[in-house]
């Protein structure tokens, strides 16, 4: 694998929360495009390693790089710069409450890109426009169904111009009938070419989006391959076995 | 004994004017305890280990010490001592403030606790620093929600500078004693007396009530004034 073409390179990531070790060394190299998927069950370090790669929670060993260049994880300065290219995408959407779906966008232009009011609500504008929301820019978020939300924020870490987008299971809080709108957007960010790792159990986005799978269990990354390697039948693994129950769970997702 | 309202009429203007200068105290107290409590409340939750501790020490100074023996000790005793010539006004006024300070940082405190981390963490994840976080995401949403706990301990304070008058700060409570004094109309005059604090505190409630309807986000059901 060559790293020079590596947008985002992690090494021996570690994480212990108390005595437990959550993480135990992750290393993970993505380059421009990939889209790489963590499957895995409960409990097994998916988000751990997601929130770790942008010191969301503070690894205590391993290097991050991005475009080759070590992160200074002590300089506060380094880190927000790092979690500004590295967007995010939670579970349960994280909206701020007190702000209006077009503000939720602006807040962070404002504050963080220094840009102008003008500017950022321009913007603002365009990236609800991308996830089909323009008419629901002045509602706050306790007025949108979960679909809205998940897209207002996915809007939200668009607007940073972020390289690498980090989603945690970005569909798993929602309605069954709202799932289709979110996959809809992060398949419309993958054709545009958007870097991605994403923590999902759905399965229409592990066999079209991913490039790479990641199976994760008791902090460790213990198989990892293209789908095909992966998923094949003639092939036992893990991922495989874990596959099939899902689909067992919600065939109609194949 | 008879009753003597006309003394209550007479007296009237001058105990609007104590009533003046207790909204004076109550406001800046209120005022200077917000400032302290957002702070500590601040420094509490997000500070590190020996600052929250700190902080936590005043907050169980000020709450485990009567008011009245608060009052002595700053006024007759550490004012003095320091030689700082303060009026007994400024004096209620700073440890009422002080008081309600780590009242309110406990109140701030509460409802930052009660927020859920994720907001947190989505802000930090966009790239803005902590300080950046607190202000813009974490401290409009607290303080909108601790608007019925502070109308609560305004009308406690209000209540509580009624103890001005022992050191002789010219309001209501120490007006209506001079007055009650010369003229032994006590009964009327405190009644009086009380029914100022009664409107005060009301119009104060109220008015709160109103900003907490006016600030309420939108989609929220928010009933902390129990509707
Ligand atoms: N803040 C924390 N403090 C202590 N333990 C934690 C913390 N966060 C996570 N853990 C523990 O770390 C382990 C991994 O959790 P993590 O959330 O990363 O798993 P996951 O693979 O994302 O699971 P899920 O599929 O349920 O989301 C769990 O055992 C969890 O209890
Ligand atoms: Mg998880």
């Amino acid at each position: 694998m060559s790293n020079a073409l590596s947008i985002l390179r992690i090494s021996n990531l570690k994480k212990s929360y108390g005595k437990n070790t959550i993480l135990h060394g992750a290393t993970l190299s993505l380059h421009q495009g990939e889209i790489i998927v963590l499957i895995g069950p409960s409990g097994g370090g998916k988000s751990t390693l997601l929130q770790c790669i942008n010191c969301l929670a503070m690894p205590e060993e391993g290097e991050i790089f991005l475009h080759d260049n070590r992160v200074d994880l002590q300089s506060a300065g380094e880190l927000n710069e790092l979690r500004q290219k590295v967007g995010m995408i939670f579970q349960d959407f994280n909206l701020f409450d007190h702000l209006t779906a077009v503000d939720n966008i602006t807040v962070a232009l404002r504050k963080v890109k220094k840009m102008s009011k003008k500017d950022a609500l321009c913007r603002a504008r365009r990236e609800l426009d991308q996830v089909g929301l323009s008419d629901k820019a002045s509602l706050y978020p306790a007025q949108l169904s979960g679909g809205q939300k998940q897209r207002v924020a996915i809007a939200r870490a668009l607007a940073m111009d972020p390289e690498v987008l980090l989603l945690d299971e970005p569909t798993s809080a929602l309605d069954p009938e709202l799932v289709g709108e979110v996959i809809s957007v992060i398949k419309q960010l993958a054709g545009n070419g958007m870097t991605m790792i994403m923590a999902t159990h759905q399965m229409s986005l592990i066999s079209t989006l991913a490039d790479r799978i990641l199976f994760m269990e008791n902090g460790s990354i213990v198989e990892q391959g293209t789908p095909q390697e992966l998923l094949s039948s003639d092939m036992v693994s893990k991922t495989r076995g874990f596959c099939e129950r899902l689909n067992e769970i919600s065939p109609e997702d194949l | 004994m008879h009753f003597d309202l006309s003394v209550v009429i007479d007296s009237l203007p001058y105990l609007l004017q104590g009533s003046a200068a207790t909204a004076v105290i109550v406001c800046c107290a209120m005022a200077i305890g917000l400032v302290i409590g957002v702070v500590m409340a601040v420094g509490m939750v997000y500070g590190p280990r020996p600052v929250a501790l700190l902080l936590s020490s005043y907050v169980w100074f000020f709450r485990g010490f009567p008011v009245l023996v608060l009052l002595f000790l700053f006024y007759f005793g550490l004012f003095t001592f320091l030689g700082l010539n303060v009026s007994a006004l400024t004096a209620v006024t700073l440890v009422l403030g002080m008081t309600t300070g780590a009242y309110q940082a406990n109140i701030f405190k509460g409802a930052m606790l009660s927020m859920p981390k994720g907001q947190y963490k989505a802000a930090r994840a966009l790239g803005m620093t902590q300080t950046q976080a607190i202000y813009c995401i974490i401290l409009p949403q607290i303080l909108r929600m601790s608007i019925p706990a502070w109308s609560n301990e305004y009308s406690i304070i209000l209540k509580d500078s009624a103890l001005a008058f022992v050191i002789g700060a010219p309001e209501i409570m120490a007006r209506t004693q001079f007055v009650a004094s010369r003229t032994y109309q006590h009964l009327p005059l405190y009644i009086t007396a009380g029914l100022i604090y009664f409107v005060l505190t009301w119009a104060g409630v109220l008015l709160l009530e109103k900003l907490y309807r006016k600030v309420r986000i939108p989609g929220y059901s928010q009933d902390g004034f129990g509707q």
